[in-house]
């Protein structure tokens, strides 16, 4: 993350995405496939990696194998396959963009940090070794069980979350370089998706 | 990715010029002021009790004292509301975070100057 400066001298703290040009591996249409969607691959592979159906696959599209590839079926770009699309062509400074990524693990966790409970909050008045409990279940006769869905401890993080509402703040085309406001989820290197 | 940071670093902080100072250096702080549309020069000159950050997030913090109350104020160091910033006293100091000026007052609380020839 880094920061930049408006005119007026506010400063945005902003995540640098870098947004290198994706290339069209396959166009489905409505003839062949039954809808219209347009497969992206993004990030290089090496051929040793990779699988001799997924080899073809890109093959048809005269690329070299992808690391990533991903289908949209709402867009508005037209290109055929084999084609690149350059993501800094795309958006613009100001555009208003959501974000989806994979948050970082943050292993097992407990109820204050999970689901923001504010724990017992008193040292004293006969409190030991309790600070940070869940506190009661339920009733105890009557259900005589655990609600489904009762927030508890457990495994935190490594989940696909989506953050809207931030914005472009500024574009290095000649680096493939996106600046937007705010943090991403995800750690650094990590890859996320940019929507309009 | 480091090298992402550092090249916007680079793109972010061209054409900026300013004094080469550090912690316990005096300095005056010239910054730009928006009251009611017009605009104004304010100057706060004060002791340098830190510089943090590195690139195009530096930022770097001014301790004075106004009317026996110490002011301590944290400027952005390539905000374009900066005007200028003028090195009055170089400080002869051993650390580069000044905290334990804070605790004290008066005479205690001087730095003393370096001769630069």
């Amino acid at each position: 993350m880094t920061s930049i400066f408006a005119a007026d001298g506010k400063q945005t703290a902003c995540t640098i995405i870098e947004a290198e040009p994706n290339t069209v591996t396959q166009v489905k249409t409505l003839d062949t496939d039954g809808y219209t969607a347009i497969q992206l691959g993004f990030g290089e592979k090496k051929e040793k990696h990779t699988t001799k159906a997924e080899l073809n696959h890109f093959s048809k599209a005269q690329t070299t194998p992808k690391k990533f590839v991903k289908e949209f079926r709402n867009y508005s770009v037209s290109k055929n396959i084999g084609e690149t699309i350059s993501l800094v062509d795309l958006f613009e400074e100001g555009d208003q963009v959501e974000i989806v990524g994979t948050t970082k693990g943050k292993g097992f966790q407990g109820v204050v940090k999970r689901h923001g409970f504010s724990g017992v909050g008193e040292a004293t008045h006969g409190q030991h070794d309790r600070s940070r409990a869940p506190g009661s279940l339920g009733g105890s006769s009557y259900p005589s069980r655990v609600f489904k869905g009762l927030r508890m401890a457990g495994r935190m993080g490594g989940d696909r979350v989506k953050v809207k509402g931030l914005k472009v703040v500024k574009i290095f085309p000649e680096k493939n370089y996106i600046l937007i406001s705010g943090s991403v989820p995800g750690h650094n290197g990590s890859i996320v998706l940019i929507q309009k | 990715m480091q090298e992402a940071v550092k090249y916007i670093h680079e793109q972010l902080t061209v054409g900026k010029t300013l004094p080469k100072f550090k912690a316990g250096d005096n300095v005056t702080v010239n910054y730009k002021i928006v009251e009611g549309g017009k605009e104004r020069i304010q100057g706060f000159r004060g002791d340098v009790l830190k510089k943090q950050g590195t690139g195009a997030t530096a930022s770097f913090t001014v301790r004075k004292i106004s009317d026996g109350v110490g002011v301590e104020r944290l400027f952005p160091l390539l905000s374009p509301n900066i005007d200028s910033i003028i090195l009055n006293k170089v400080g002869k100091v051993r650390r580069a975070k000044l905290f334990y000026l804070r605790e004290r007052s008066g005479k205690s609380a001087r730095i003393k100057e370096k001769r630069v020839k």
